[in-house]
């Protein structure tokens, strides 16, 4: 199939449709604002039902209901509409629920601002809700990567009966580029035999729950529940190494920034750097073996639009072998390619 | 030998855990015999809330899910929107639906979402101990107001229904009681309307049941009984409030 240039936002809301969503449930807020638009426009001529819900919190308990009643649903927002979504995503993961979350990350804390960001690290990838728990993340570095990510999703979310989250900057969600939207690989999955669609008298009720009033019962739920996290973390790391092969310096970073770093590796090996990268791909479960895969390093240079959060998993994976230095600008600014590479000079020990 | 009585096939076996004397255990009867005679107990997805009836899913012979607290219409929605050709139903307590729930009820009525929810209004905080609510009357006692609710300091207690029916979307709006066989009666006939209204994709419906609380409001069943209908029946009267044909009689 031919490439088209697309907007992210209209990409992953496309990929989604392709993947077999059926049903949006959203609110609007910058900049994602594309996605429901979208879904708005397109999710009737493919007999599904978009529905502008009343807040983030309602949207949310909308994609519980509806994916408790078997379907594909989807929901997108920024960063502090992300923050009120969290009740319902506890209750999905509580309750085995599968759905896909997409993110378009601004600028926080509190209101923030409505530029690119990667401050949510944090409540991505540490659960963001009440109670023990992960959900998988996929943190696009391009429109194509949106999605193939988002139709991804869809099939890990139903595999695994958790909610994925797609997690990417507000820069991934503005941008145009040419994407091609490739036939989604499907996985085996079993049929949704404990989905709502009432009992036709046939079987027992089916119950869509998270409350376990018997601590034992519960906490036999989550170890439940943990099994998978394990399956997954040992199923699902997706990575990718940059000229990190021979690499004295390695760099991590994902998403838009990971982009701006790519050019800095070459810059620096431009000036007889040994540089390359390490791009997670999912933030959780996060590559530890990555770092497996780098006997040259010397050093490991994280960078982010936060203020720091992946760097507590590079240290995390470093467990001391390296010394773990950070670059990092938040708040919606964009990282320069030369301040990366000023930084990486001081980290190596001056210019050669 | 002819059968007087049978206990309905809408309800499970399950013994259910309310208190001596609440009347929550009436109501959960009158909804299970409204789905059983309408035939669709196999066709029905309930949603259950958080507070007193949390457990209600253990109770409904039908497929349920447990919502987080106040979101039963927003997880109703979801059901509804996927299954329009299903009934879809939410049993909700009064802190639940006109408390923490409040948005999401508002606008499910407000969107004439076709679903129908039975709430149950017994003006306290039960599940948690008897705190004051948003049905809480002025000057009733409860844990967080154990002076009586003082209206100066936390304003007035909301007449759900009176609200919902100015709502275009709300199709059906009823206040019922259980404090009597003939009430229990007309309640059971309003829960059945509403179905009936759900099936034949008119609109929004509720029914707002006045339940009583002995445990919380410290009164024998008996003394709660006539507590509902001398303190809560003033101010929350009993009548419909909406319905399809009313409507017709306006245009």
């Amino acid at each position: 199939m031919a490439k088209i240039l697309m907007k992210g936002n209209e990409a992953v809301a496309k990929a989604a449709i392709e993947a077999g969503c059926r049903y949006f449930f959203g609110y609007p807020i910058t900049p994602q604002n594309e996605i429901p638009e979208y879904m708005s426009r397109e999710l009737p001529k493919n007999g599904g039902v978009f529905l502008q819900a009343e807040s983030e919190v309602s949207a949310i308990n909308m994609i519980y209901g509806g994916s408790g009643a078997g379907a594909r649903v989807m929901t997108s927002s920024s960063s502090p509409g992300i923050a009120l979504k969290q009740e319902g995503i506890t209750y999905l993961v509580g309750s085995e629920l599968p759905c896909v979350v997409v993110n378009m990350m601004r600028g926080g804390p509190g209101l923030g601002g409505i530029q690119p960001s990667q401050a949510d690290y944090f409540m991505s990838t540490r659960g963001g809700g009440n109670g023990d728990y992960r959900t998988p993340v996929f943190a696009p570095a391009s429109i194509q990567e949106a999605v193939d990510m988002t139709m991804e999703a869809f099939e890990v979310a139903d595999y695994y009966r958790i909610p994925v989250m797609v997690v990417a900057d507000g820069m991934v969600g503005q941008m145009m580029e040419p994407v091609e939207f490739k036939a989604p690989v499907k996985r085996d999955l079993k049929p949704k035999d404990w989905a709502t669609v009432g009992t036709k008298g046939e079987r027992k009720p089916n119950i869509i729950n998270s409350l376990y009033l018997d601590p034992q019962l519960l906490e036999d739920h989550c170890m439940k529940l943990e099994a998978k996290y394990a399956e997954i973390e040992k199923n699902e790391v997706q990575y990718e190494m940059y000229k990190a092969e021979d690499a004295e310096l390695v760099f991590v970073a994902y998403g838009t920034t990971s982009r701006i770093v790519k050019n800095v590796v070459e810059a620096l090996r431009a000036d007889g750097v040994k540089a390359g990268l390490i791009r997670p791909k999912t933030l959780w479960p996060f590559p530890f073996k990555a770092f497996e895969e780098i006997p040259n390093a010397k050093n490991l240079l994280v960078v982010e639009m936060s203020t720091g959060q992946m760097i507590e998993d590079v240290k995390l994976a470093s467990n001391g072998r390296w010394p773990v230095s950070f670059y990092g600008r938040t708040g919606g600014m964009v990282p320069e390619p030369n301040d990366i590479k000023a930084k990486a000079v001081e980290v190596i020990g001056g210019a050669k | 030998m002819a059968v007087v009585f049978k206990k309905t096939n809408g309800l499970t076996d399950v013994q259910t855990h309310y208190c001596p004397g609440c009347t929550h255990g009436i109501i959960h009867r009158l909804v299970a015999e409204v789905l059983e005679e309408l035939g669709v107990l196999g066709d029905t997805i309930g949603v259950a809330p958080v507070g007193c009836s949390v457990l209600a899913y253990n109770y409904f012979n039908c497929d349920m899910h447990e919502a987080a607290h106040g979101r039963a219409p927003a997880v109703a929605t979801g059901i509804k929107r996927v299954h329009p050709d299903k009934v879809v139903f939410t049993y909700q307590g009064d802190g639940d639906l006109a408390s923490i729930g409040a948005a999401e009820i508002v606008h499910a009525a407000a969107r004439g979402e076709k679903i129908t929810t039975i709430f149950v209004n017994n003006a306290i905080y039960g599940m948690t101990g008897g705190q004051m609510a948003p049905t809480t009357l002025p000057g009733q006692k409860a844990t967080t107001a154990p002076y009586g609710r003082d209206v100066d300091h936390c304003g007035y207690p909301i007449r759900i229904s009176e609200m919902l029916s100015t709502l275009h979307g709300a199709a059906f709006v009823e206040r019922v009681a259980v404090n009597n066989p003939g009430n229990v009666r007309k309640a059971k006939a309003a829960i059945k309307k509403a179905f009936e209204l759900q099936i034949s994709g008119k609109g929004f419906g509720i029914v707002e049941v006045l339940s009583t609380c002995p445990t919380n409001w410290g009164l024998h069943p008996l003394d709660s009984l006539k507590w509902l209908e001398e303190n809560m029946m003033p101010y929350y009267p009993l009548g419909n409030f909406k319905a399809p044909e009313k409507a017709e009689e306006v245009k």
